[in-house]
């Protein structure tokens, strides 16, 4: 047990590894950064900046600074924002981010549990075909579309709800609701598909041939096993989540990461990107080792392997 | 009277007590919106082939005196712009006909993109496996850390935002479900018995690759690949919205919307359209996913 659990840390590593790699590339990918920062500089001022990054040295001992910094949280400074530290700006930013990535999935699971449940024991029935009608809409539509379109009926039209921000829990409701727009139909899927899977089984069949009430069965046995695919998926589709995440955050300008990381990028502020997109990567990697872990509890049939 | 008397806890569970009648129906209705999402999709790629000859307008021409002309149907419209007009009082109409090109013509190149190398990694890493295997599934593993629109805007954005650039930033980030389909169908191909057979008379290892292992998994990435597409158009208009599309030439219906959002409460049409036809594109092509997934390969 503790192999697996060992084995796996050997591999978040590995994907760390990977994780800086990558990040690291997004400040080389343009070939010169300086040029593209200071278009009109004279050539003294760039190479003074070049000299400042380290971009003369060989990329591998860039490289290898870059992940010991990274290891310590350290991706230097912004070129805006007063020059604060920026893994500072975005570990600021990082609870806002969360804190909303977790509520739509909240608002999300409260949703598609019952009527994944339902759908799946009533399959083809009314509630099943609406359902999956409206998870092909969700899939279709572009999650800006979506808040922009609730700000046009909440905030435009009636007024009943402040069209951006983050301050009271009124400007909450919005942002919520449109990832989780995203998120439903997702789990939604995942719920029907899992549920309809394990209620064919024979176990649920004794069960009722037992004579358990139909909710016993359903919410006791059932559902405990319909959870691991479920489970699952939300690691799976954590990285996919955030990135909903980012949008919505931008267009309701609420004060997370994905709003920092989108104006940073436009603005090229590299060491914030960089810091970003490693950090959220990160979250990511995490939440899948956690998945994995969990997985290993819940599934005896890991366990013995 | 025999299955009547079955006690209500079982029928009530079981798909069957809807009825033969119900299955047929549902059926039926998934072949009707297979086919409604098949028509609309030939009347989306037909008007962008023809967009040049069949818009209303010029999509880039501007009348100070048009701004902000709303759709037909509302008081103040005008019949030349069904759809009405923007700011700067262009057609929104032949705008969104144009901005069709756009997302069809990226999401179909970046779809082809994440296919060469997602099918090859896949083959390579089922068929080779080993120490290969371990290496590229961890490429995989890494690509699927990273939030793919992130990604894919620090990439367009440090590269220079381009048709070019979207397409394969798009294509290069998205690639590593074909990666794991592809390897998972070639494990189980391999040890299958015409493979041995072939084996057994000689074949050599990139012609059982190349003649007998691929052409199998062709169902499973047709399936993907068209579901992908509808990611791709969306992922597109992602970026356009967040501005690092193809670019502020073209019309594409991201930057419509991203340009429309600051009119919206006295313009309401700006956002709203190009949106739609992003939802009934996507929808489509969704809805002939899903069929052809049906009927094709249902595993995945």
């Amino acid at each position: 047990m503790s192999a697996f659990v060992v084995r796996r840390l050997i591999r978040l590593l590995v994907v760390a590894a990977g994780v800086s790699l990558v990040t690291f590339a997004i400040l080389h990918a343009s070939g010169d950064p300086v040029a593209l920062l200071m278009p009109e500089a004279p050539e003294s001022d760039r190479a003074a900046l070049r000299q400042a990054l380290g971009l003369h040295d060989p990329l591998i001992v860039q490289f290898g600074r870059f992940v010991a910094n990274a290891a310590t949280g350290n991706f230097g400074t912004s070129f805006f924002h007063h020059g604060q530290p920026a893994f500072d700006l975005v570990m600021e930013r990082m609870p806002t981010t969360l804190l909303l990535t977790v509520l739509s999935m909240v608002v999300a699971l409260v949703v598609a549990l019952p009527v994944g449940i339902y759908g799946a024991v009533r399959r083809g029935g009314a509630v099943d075909q609406i359902a999956t009608g409206t998870v092909f809409l969700g899939q279709s539509m572009p999650v800006f579309w979506t808040g922009i379109m609730l700000i046009l009926l909440f905030a435009v039209q009636w007024r009943l709800l402040p069209v951006s921000g983050w301050e009271s829990w009124a400007a909450v409701i919005l942002p919520t609701a449109t990832l989780g727009t995203f998120t439903t139909p997702l789990l939604l899927r995942i719920v029907r598909s899992s549920m309809l899977d394990v209620i064919r089984l024979d176990y649920v069949r004794t069960a009722r041939a037992k004579g358990l009430a139909e909710w016993i069965i359903i919410g006791r046995h059932a559902l405990k096993n319909a959870a691991l695919p479920l489970v699952t998926v939300i690691g799976l589709q954590f990285g996919l989540l955030l990135g909903g995440a980012v949008i919505t955050e931008t267009v309701f300008a609420v004060p997370g990461v994905g709003r920092l990381i989108v104006g940073a990028i436009r603005q090229l502020d590299f060491p914030v990107v960089q810091a970003g997109v490693f950090l959220l990567a990160m979250i990511v990697v995490t939440v899948n080792f956690a998945v994995d872990v969990l997985y290993m509890y819940l599934n005896p049939q890991i366990r013995i392997r | 009277m025999a299955v009547g008397s079955l006690p209500a806890a079982y029928t009530a569970g079981e798909p069957a007590s809807a009825g033969a009648g119900s299955r047929a129906w549902r059926k039926f209705a998934r072949n009707l919106s297979a086919l409604v999402g098949g028509v609309i999709l030939l009347v989306v790629v037909a008007a962008a082939l023809a967009a040049p000859w069949i818009t209303p307008h010029d999509p880039a021409t501007q009348s100070l005196i048009r701004r902000f002309t709303p759709p037909v149907w509302a008081p103040g419209g005008h019949v030349s712009y069904p759809l009405g007009t923007d700011q700067v009082g262009r057609d929104v109409l032949s705008r969104i006909i144009h901005g069709a090109r756009i997302s069809l013509l990226v999401g179909v190149l970046a779809v082809v993109v994440s296919v060469l190398i997602g099918v090859t990694m896949g083959l390579f890493s089922g068929f080779i496996g080993g120490r290969l295997d371990a290496v590229l599934m961890t490429i995989v593993d890494i690509t699927w850390s990273f939030p793919q629109l992130l990604l894919a805007l620090a990439f367009v954005a440090a590269l220079g935002p381009s048709l070019v650039t979207v397409i394969l930033v798009l294509g290069l980030t998205g690639w590593e479900r074909y990666a794991r389909v592809v390897r998972a169908e070639v494990l189980v191909l391999r040890e299958k018995d015409f493979i041995e057979a072939a084996r057994a008379m000689g074949v050599g290892a990139s012609r059982i690759l190349l003649r007998h292992v691929l052409p199998n998994t062709f169902s499973s990435i047709v399936v993907l690949s068209t579901l992908q597409v509808a990611q791709a158009i969306l992922a597109e208009a992602a970026l356009s919205f967040l501005g690092v599309g193809s670019g502020r030439t073209y019309p594409t219906w991201g930057q419509m919307i991203a340009l429309g959002r600051d009119f919206v409460s006295v313009a309401w049409w700006l956002p709203t359209f190009p949106g739609l036809a992003i939802l009934i594109t996507v929808l489509a092509i969704n809805l002939v996913g899903d069929r052809l997934r049906d009927a094709l390969d249902p595993r995945i």
